[in-house]
């Protein structure tokens, strides 16, 4: 198993936004989790990738053998683990390339790899740049400084490309995309899959799922997995809403 | 050791020593000079916090010594330059040892016919029709008590001069160390840099010490730029840790001139400089930028002043300071446009991270507007690095450190990428991954 989250609460200045969190996710598959606003998904991908301003207070994380919540997340990125951002950070002054060729060497390191050499680093990115159609003068330009939306979420899923992650969370990579960036993300998420490796897509619209099919659907609300199903749970999901789900739980 | 002495005092008395090791040269009209502005020096106080003007800055700790005046040439081996170059093959190095011209240590390699890169001693001596037409006049020895005390003193400095349309394609490196020995030094350098019409130069101003001691360096620094000139000023403070640096550079800017000043400070336990331009014509442009690294103790001070005297012209000043420890910095930007200096742009920000909890800043800027038909602006801010920048890095599996190294580079990065001097950026950049990289 690659991921298994047991009963995982978390919160945030003392507010509990995570209240018992359980999943299990292995290699090969790819998990959707979906939800209303506020019902703890950004927070999940946020506890998960190791944001130090929310606390864990119960439950357990073991990611690929190990305790996730004792490593640090420049560990937990060298360990495999990737985060697409909901909302990209702009870094003024640090070129999107010298953020990608210190990142790939320090987990190559982490792992036992040579560095990459200039000549070597630049062939690498030539060809996960096409995966997702980005333009070659945003690699000299600074990390998200001045992108559109859609070059955003783009760029994200291209750092995603050179670190091949193991795990990749994709938090609300959908969100303001028109259909053309849309495809284009959903493509390159789809070529990057593979056995070896996991996805988990995060997000409030189905519409992404219908270019990144799920093996399992979560329905997160207020801070719990409240339904989990395959791929028609999306479906369904879109016809009745998310009052379908709060109205049964509330019953329940 | 001798009796302390108060330092007033102290360089009044020693005033008559200094003449006489001038050996003749006191009949020169610059010891007229010299004359006047030892009486002013004798009238004027060392300011105090009271002061205005210095109300963030005590000159105290800087009183507490009695710093000898250096009027003997102290010679340093070859070797001992290397580390203070910015590459191998150095353009026009001119090099002074304590305050004073090391011929056999500089060399004037590559610049056009005219153009004269060399000592102020020798200036003086020769009677140079430029000293008479600018030295000392755009420095106030009146009221500014450093500035007295350095024409009162005044013995040797750089002087260059570019005559009217000369292109001076490669940088003039002046070194000025300090070598301390048993003794704590006052160094005073002097320089003056007449630029004439048509004229383009670069100078690179260069503070540093052969070993880490106490002394004090006091820079007066006067620069002339004339019509239509373009004159680069890159100023890099290195001093020791120990030492104080008080320095004052006065710019005058004719018709049309560009004149651009960076001023990279990174040494001294005291520093306090006072950069002051004016527009004397229409159609000049001015830019200031700063880079100011400090901490353990290190207290820097900058006061500009940027005087709009005349209608068209430009000025653009940026200051970025990085705090660590309990070092302290203040700014002080004063822009001031004049009634008649319609169709003035003056824009100003001062960036500031404190990486430590007891790290300080005072950040004043002060615009003074008097004619109506003008685009001004000013900013200032003070801040940590910031935080979601450090967790998406992390993210990407950067270390802490490095994260840390990596933002603030970007944070110094647009004053460092200003410099238009390929070395010296190099050498720049390489001081700042040296010092976060630890």
């Amino acid at each position: 198993m690659l991921l298994e989250i047991k009963n995982l609460h978390a919160n945030i200045e003392g507010r509990e936004i995570l209240k018992g969190i359980d999943l299990k996710v292995n290699s090969g598959e790819v998990h959707a989790i979906m939800g209303p606003n506020g019902s703890g998904k950004s927070t999940l991908a946020q506890v998960l990738a190791g944001r130090e301003e929310y606390k864990v207070t119960q439950g357990e994380v073991f990611y690929n053998g190990k305790n996730l919540l004792e490593l640090a997340p420049e560990d937990r990125a060298r360990e495999g683990l990737f985060l697409a951002f909901q909302y990209p950070v702009e870094i003024p002054g640090v070129s999107n390339t010298n953020l990608l060729k210190t990142a790939l060497n320090e987990i190559r390191k982490y792992n036992g790899l040579e560095e990459l050499d200039a000549m070597e680093f630049l062939a690498l990115i030539k060809q996960k740049m096409k995966l997702v159609d980005l333009d070659q003068s945003l690699l000299s330009r600074s990390v998200n400084e001045g992108f559109s939306g859609g070059e955003k979420k783009r760029n994200e899923i291209f750092q995603m490309a050179v670190l091949e992650p193991k795990l990749s969370i994709l938090d609300e990579t959908d969100s303001g995309l028109d259909i053309d960036a849309l495809r284009i993300v959903a493509n390159g998420v789809n070529k990057l899959k593979s056995k070896d490796n996991a996805t988990i897509v995060v997000t409030h619209y189905q519409r992404l799922l219908n270019y990144i099919i799920p093996d399992f659907v979560h329905v997160l609300y207020n801070g719990k997995i409240v339904k989990s199903g395959g791929k028609k749970l999306a479906l369904e999901l879109e016809e009745k809403g998310y009052d379908w789900v709060k109205e049964e739980k509330e019953y329940a | 050791m001798s009796e302390f002495r108060n330092m007033k005092e102290l360089y009044i008395e020693e005033f008559k020593k200094f003449e006489s090791s001038l050996n003749g040269e006191s009949s020169a009209p610059v010891h007229k000079l010299r004359k006047e502005a030892i009486a002013n020096f004798s009238g004027l106080d060392f300011p105090d916090t009271k002061n205005e003007e210095w109300k963030y800055t005590s000159i105290a700790p800087l009183l507490k010594y009695n710093f000898k005046p250096s009027y003997e040439k102290k010679n340093i081996a070859k070797e001992n330059l290397e580390k203070f170059l910015f590459d191998r093959h150095e353009y026009n190095l001119l090099v002074f040892v304590n305050g004073h011209f090391d011929e056999k240590l500089s060399s004037v390699k590559n610049l056009p016919g005219g153009v004269i890169a060399g000592s102020l001693t020798t200036a003086i001596r020769e009677n140079s029709p430029v000293i008479k037409e600018h030295f000392g006049k755009y420095a106030d020895h009146k009221n500014q008590i450093f500035t007295a005390l350095s024409t009162a003193y005044v013995k040797d400095g750089a002087f260059v001069y570019v005559p009217d349309g000369k292109i001076a394609e490669d940088p003039i490196h002046i070194l000025f160390l300090t070598d301390t020995g048993s003794e704590q030094i006052l160094s005073q350098p002097r320089n003056l840099f007449v630029v004439g019409k048509n004229s383009v130069v670069t100078i690179i101003e260069h503070y540093s010490a052969v070993t880490p001691g106490i002394y004090f360096t006091n820079a007066v620094t006067e620069i002339f730029a004339g019509e239509n000139s373009a004159v680069d000023h890159i100023k890099l403070q290195e001093e020791s840790k120990k030492a104080f640096h008080i320095a004052r550079m006065e710019v005058d800017q004719e018709r049309a001139s560009n004149f651009s000043s960076h001023a990279i400070s990174l040494g001294a336990e005291l520093s306090r400089n006072d950069y002051n331009t004016r527009f004397n014509n229409e159609g000049g442009e001015c830019t200031l930028n700063g880079l100011f690294l400090l901490e353990g103790s290190q207290h820097f001070d900058v006061h500009t002043l940027i005087d709009h005297a005349k209608p068209h012209c430009s000025s653009h000043e940026h200051y970025k300071g990085i705090l660590d420890d309990k070092s302290r910095g203040v700014f002080n930007g004063k822009v001031i446009v004049r009634k008649d200096a319609q169709k003035t742009n003056a824009f100003q920000e001062n960036n500031n991270i404190i990486l430590s909890d007891e790290a300080l800043v005072n950040t004043k800027p002060q615009l003074e507007i008097f004619a109506d038909d003008v685009k001004c602006s000013h900013g200032a801010t003070i801040g940590q690095l910031d935080k979601d920048s450090m967790f998406y890095l992390k993210s990407r599996g950067i270390s802490e450190e490095a994260a840390r190294t990596i933002l603030i580079h970007a944070f110094a990065s647009d004053v460092i990428l200003s410099i238009k001097v390929k070395a010296v950026k190099d050498y720049i950049e390489e001081i700042l991954s040296k010092r976060f990289n630890n």
